[in-house]
């Protein structure tokens, strides 16, 4: 069980997605614009990597190496529509916002890099852990960016004013979402070189 | 056949096609139209003879309205006759939707005291320019990059050297026109016939990943130095968020076949636009002291933060 654990701490802060892999970084800029819409994207990857983490972890002996990609991709568009029926029933207006972004989890380097990294190789049980810590992952660094810049952007949370006046308005515009993944990356690295003392090599290529 | 010679032939093809496409419909339409937006309040309408300035300038005398709901009609505030009297501004108290069609009908049109009869005139913009407004503002004012943040995986992964990014560049531009039009065409043709438009996700990758296959295919044998040059681009393609985004933006807002090609055109040509820019000052970054914890990535996006802002200077930039 602790490894398990390990595997969902694995996610959420030493290989976090956004900040330290820098994968799908199209989403993490594009929709945190308020923690609302962050939530709602973060959840529909959880679902997404948890249910196809375990999709490939099961069929893993039926794919054939050589054809791994494209049914790797087709996995991940059966669960991506799942979550695109199921999204607008439970909350319509806030889904409009990120309808695309929902549609364009397809393409979402993370969870493709998972499936070929970890479900095609392990069993269903740490499979199924890892696309959860993955997610999670995910979702804390949505939540993270979408919280900053609604609050410097708006003085709101959730949507309720808390400061009632727009500090930094450029915070909710187009550059604010670079600046601020920016300035956590550099924070990250600096707790990392904090507690190992190495200088990091920060972030994956893509 | 370096790059250099590479990315040449391909704009000497690319270009002809383009400059066609904006001529072509323009050449069919031109014989209807018969009057013009001027600005965004604005209608031109030229009567062909010198009409009386008393008649002309009677806002009764028109009525105008959009080709799709002939009900609403839309008030004249005032007329401005030309020295020559043949033809007239009409403005308009709100702004006019110029993406769509305009009617209007000029009642008992008199000229020298004589009653002519009623006149219609048909208003919309030419097929030309509502291609280059999409091309104009799929590349610079939407840049997909810095306005809508799609494709930053790969934007961020092949931006630090200007040949890779010249490269990609290329590929991604002619990747991303010929599956806009393929995406088109099976929606059109195969899901909206057979009412399978929730499958449009899985069928659109799909479609793209089997085309970028083929290519890879084709290329190796036909051209194996080029292969070379650019078959690590072509398998990251598929991972680019943007190649299923232009297909989706073009079900959704129900373009044609024309408008699907320049949107994939304007979008690839202003990912290459910014991956060049990009690399341009990544390049320099390298010689530069940045502080230990901001280099690689973080003052990346630092640097893409103040592109976007620069971009922001063309929102609400418009030529027609």
């Amino acid at each position: 069980m602790s490894s398990n654990l390990k595997l969902i701490w694995n996610g959420l802060i030493p290989e976090n997605p956004i900040f330290r892999l820098a994968l799908s970084m199209c989403p993490a800029v594009a929709v945190t614009t308020s923690v609302e819409n962050g939530l709602m994207l973060g959840l529909a990857v959880v679902f997404v990597q948890v249910f196809s983490s375990c999709t490939v972890s099961i069929f893993k002996s039926f794919i054939h190496p050589r054809i791994r990609i494209p049914a790797y991709v087709i996995v991940i568009a059966l669960w991506v529509t799942v979550i695109d029926m199921i999204l607008p029933v439970i909350s319509p207006d806030v889904y409009k916002k990120v309808e695309l972004f929902v549609k364009l989890i397809v393409v979402f380097a993370i969870i493709i890099s998972r499936l070929e990294l970890f479900a095609s190789k392990e069993p269903l049980i740490p499979s199924f852990f890892d696309g959860l810590g993955m997610g999670f992952g995910f979702l804390f660094g949505l939540c993270l960016i979408g919280a900053i810049r609604e609050f410097f952007g708006t003085g709101q949370l959730f949507g309720y004013d808390i400061l009632g006046f727009n500090p930094l308005l450029i915070m909710v515009l187009p550059a604010g979402g670079f600046f601020v993944i920016g300035f956590i990356m550099a924070i990250f690295n600096w707790f990392e070189y904090k507690i190992t003392g190495k200088i990091p090599t920060s972030g994956g290529a893509h | 056949m370096n790059v250099k010679q590479f990315s040449n032939v391909a704009l000497l093809i690319v270009l002809p096609i383009f400059l066609f496409l904006m001529i072509f419909p323009t050449l069919v339409h031109a014989a209807t139209g018969s009057g013009s937006f001027k600005k965004d309040t604005e209608i031109q309408i030229s009567f062909g003879a010198p009409v009386d300035e008393t008649w002309a300038n009677d806002p009764a005398n028109y009525r105008v309205f959009q080709k799709t709901d002939p009900d609403i009609e839309i008030p004249v505030t005032s007329i401005t006759l030309s020295p020559r009297k043949t033809s007239a501004v009409l403005t308009f108290g709100e702004a006019l939707n110029l993406s769509s069609e305009y009617e209007v009908q000029a009642k008992n049109v008199t000229s020298d005291g004589k009653v002519l009869g009623n006149v219609e005139f048909l208003v919309k913009k030419s097929e030309g320019q509502i291609l280059f407004t999409i091309f104009l503002g799929a590349m610079l004012i939407n840049n997909f990059v810095f306005t809508k943040y799609l494709g930053l995986c790969i934007f961020f992964g092949v931006s630090q050297k200007k040949e890779t990014a010249i490269g990609m560049g290329i590929t991604f531009t002619i990747v991303m026109v010929l599956s806009a039009v393929m995406c088109w065409a099976l929606l059109t043709f195969v899901l909206q016939p057979l009412h399978l438009g929730f499958l449009q996700i899985i069928v659109f990758i799909g479609t793209v990943a089997i085309f970028v296959q083929a290519v890879d295919t084709i290329l190796r044998k036909v051209n194996p130095y080029l292969f070379k040059k650019l078959g690590v681009f072509l398998v990251l393609i598929v991972t680019n968020c943007i190649i299923l985004a232009v297909p989706l933006i073009n079900a959704d807002s129900g373009n044609g076949p024309f408008e699907s090609l320049t949107l994939g055109l304007g979008a690839g040509l202003g990912f290459a636009l910014a991956l060049f820019l990009m690399s341009c000052v990544r390049e320099k970054l390298e010689l530069c002291r940045v502080p230990a914890m901001f280099k690689g990535l973080p003052i990346a996006f630092v640097v893409a933060g103040v592109f976007a802002l620069s971009f922001l200077g063309f929102s609400g930039f418009s030529i027609f």
